[in-house]
């Protein structure tokens, strides 16, 4: 039997950190994961957790001189890390393509829209102008702009913040790239906008058959169209798992934190929504063991050493970081989720 | 754009206005400055006082006398300095007005050539020892006064190393109209025209810099190196051509004024017959025609500039342009 191929991306033990005045920031400290053709990705975690950053890390974007970068993005089997420069620049934008958070400032504001999206074709393809322009107009049309040809020839500022995140899509699809990385693409979005976009990720990613990886600080975005959820916490994946495993049966007491904070109508209103107590650690000096230990209702002096993550409680392909006990787990484990026990 | 140009002439006649009687009133609430002295030649009689007076109007109110001269300053164009009464004022402006224009020109030419070669290269090659050097070279560039720098280049050039096989080829100061002879109105220039440029290469390249690394935090360059762009394309199709927005307007403003008399300093320096020179022997003798001339001659321009920034502005930022 042949083996298998190697996974569309894998990450292996990234590290990136940043030298500052103040020290070292670990800013993701032995992130590993793979990413299957086709497949849609969620990486949640509050703001720096180290999310975009080894996002940012995969296409090489982060060109801080004082950033130090270890481990290996296997880009079909070969290491994104090793390439040279010009081979990177055609994996990016051509085989991996990202959009970013804020529409209103990721389109240059002094070139017409479609001239942007023909710039990210003439960049990878070898056809003429007016070829790209066409296909830029087609890719506005596919992704819901009305009017595509008059409108392609607007200025960004002329666009909505909704319609802009479409021409970014729009852009970053100009190429048919394998991946999709959406970093935070509906946090600076109205929400009617943002299930707009969402809704057009999940459709656009059959039509060109990408795979994505889609980077948010809520759980709630990432329900509907991820395959798989992963959840970074003090630049650390602490739970990965499939969509349902970490919806219904979360391990993590930081997972349970997120869940906890998404309002909900399935369940009886609480008097107000509850949120994760203390802050985020810091990432110059962060805690010994478990990293959630110093906010964690349940930490017991197991957490003093840090957990690997790997499959426990959870199903087959379901890993986390914690010590508890699955049995135990259970008992608090929805009471933790309503917010009781974090007052308790 | 109709409505944009007659507004920006109603600008111009208001700014005229208001700077013609400034100009007025400061000249005849300076003491001392009767022209009726310098008119009436030495030791007159009270009757050629009063007839002197009475010609040049002087015996009128004071806004007779603005009319007056404005009147003959643009209906009959006839007005003559106080000073020296075989010179029109008028045409010794459209005299002076070329070689201004050639001392000016020239020297932007130079200044936004070198400062963008500058400004860039400091940029591309930040983080090395190039970077700060470049800066320091622009501070001095800045820090150096234009007469002082004008004196020393004309000792270097005139005196010390004239006889050298240097600065052999440097003429003596003063100018020759391009029409006259080219290859000697570059040679006359020259000197003139870094010396000049000197000030603006240093502060330009510092804002380009200042600018380029501002620009390059935005997302959109981000968004540019996502896409895959080579680093120059990023930095010359994103990078430079949103800085130009600064530059641009910024330069307009000081054209502007330099080809308004203000590069006055260079022009004495160099000897260099233009209108900076025609205001700076005006001013010595408060010879207030020719003043006034100058000053109209100069907000006529620096309006003008101004026009024409807005209208480049508008065509370098789309979200400025009126839609």
């Amino acid at each position: 039997m042949a083996p298998p191929p190697p996974p569309l991306l894998e990450v292996r033990d990234l590290k990136v950190s940043f030298n500052t005045e103040d020290g070292v920031v670990r800013a993701v400290d032995g992130v590993s994961f793979t990413l299957g053709q086709g497949e849609v990705l969620g990486i949640v975690g509050e703001s720096g957790s180290g999310k975009s950053v080894t996002m940012m890390s995969v296409l090489r974007l982060i060109n801080d001189p004082n950033a130090v970068f270890e481990g290996e993005v296997l880009y079909k089997g070969r290491n994104v890390m090793d390439l040279p420069e010009d081979r990177m620049r055609e994996v990016r934008g051509g085989e991996i393509a990202m959009i970013f958070q804020d529409p209103m400032t990721s389109l240059n504001p002094v070139y017409r829209v479609a001239d942007q999206i023909a710039e990210a074709i003439l960049t990878h393809r070898a056809i003429g102008k007016a070829a790209a322009r066409t296909r830029a107009v087609d890719l506005l049309r596919q992704v819901g702009i009305s009017q595509p040809e008059r409108r392609a020839d607007d200025f960004p500022h002329q666009f909505s913040g909704g319609m802009r995140q479409r021409a970014m899509i729009a852009m970053a699809l100009a190429n048919d790239p394998d991946i999709l990385i959406a970093d935070e693409p509906t946090t600076a979005l109205d929400v009617t906008i943002q299930a707009q976009i969402l809704d057009l990720i999940a459709r656009l990613k059959d039509e060109f058959a990408s795979a994505v990886i889609l980077i948010t600080h809520d759980l709630g975005v990432v329900a509907g169209i991820a395959d798989r959820i992963g959840v970074m916490y003090a630049g650390r994946l602490v739970e990965f798992g499939g969509k349902r495993d970490l919806f219904y049966d979360p391990q993590h007491p930081y997972t349970w934190g997120l869940l906890g904070s998404i309002p909900r109508l399935d369940r009886p209103k609480q008097d107000r929504l509850h949120s994760i107590a203390g802050m985020p650690p810091s990432l110059i000096d962060p805690p010994a063991g478990c990293r959630f230990r110093p906010r964690c209702p349940h930490a017991f002096d197991r957490c003093e050493t840090e957990p690997a993550l790997e499959v426990r409680g959870g199903g087959a392909r379901h890993l986390d970081r914690c010590w508890l006990d699955p049995e135990s787990k259970r008992a608090v484990r929805d009471r933790t989720i309503r917010g009781e026990s974090a007052a308790a | 754009m109709a409505l944009f140009i007659v507004r920006r002439l109603i600008g111009l006649v208001v700014v005229l206005f208001a700077i013609t009687v400034l100009t007025f009133l400061i000249f005849f609430a300076t003491p001392g400055v009767d022209p009726t002295r310098s008119l009436a030649g030495r030791n007159p009689t009270p009757e050629t006082v009063a007839a002197v007076r009475h010609q040049f109007g002087l015996d009128r109110s004071k806004p007779e006398q603005y009319v007056l001269m404005m009147k003959r300053l643009f209906i009959s164009r006839d007005l003559v300095s106080y000073g020296n009464q075989a010179l029109k004022v008028v045409p010794a402006i459209t005299a002076a007005t070329p070689v201004t224009f050639s001392l000016v020109i020239g020297a932007a030419v130079i200044w936004i050539l070198l400062s963008i070669l500058t400004g860039v290269l400091a940029v591309v090659l930040k983080g090395s020892i190039w970077d700060p050097l470049l800066m320091i070279v622009a501070l001095i560039g800045i820090s150096m006064p234009v007469f002082w720098l004008g004196e020393v280049a004309n000792l270097i050039t005139q005196d010390r190393l004239h006889d050298t096989f240097l600065f052999s080829w440097v003429p003596p100061l003063g100018y020759t109209p391009l029409t006259e002879n080219p290859w000697q109105w570059f040679l006359h220039l020259i000197i003139p025209w870094l010396t000049l440029a000197a000030l603006y290469v240093g502060f330009y390249a510092r804002v380009l810099r200042a600018n380029l690394l501002d620009v390059a935090n935005e997302d959109f360059v981000r968004t540019a190196r996502a896409k895959g762009l080579s680093e120059r394309r990023i930095l010359t199709r994103h990078m430079l051509r949103t800085s130009m927005i600064t530059f641009v307007s910024l330069f307009g403003l000081d054209f502007a004024v330099l080809v308004g008399g203000g590069a006055l300093l260079t022009e004495v320096v160099f000897g260099l017959p233009g209108v900076g020179l025609l205001t700076y022997r005006s001013l010595q003798s408060l010879d207030l025609p020719v003043i006034m001339a100058t000053v109209i001659y100069g907000a006529f321009f620096i309006t003008i500039a101004n026009a024409v920034v807005d209208i480049l502005y508008a065509r370098l930022d789309p979200r400025i342009r009126p839609t």
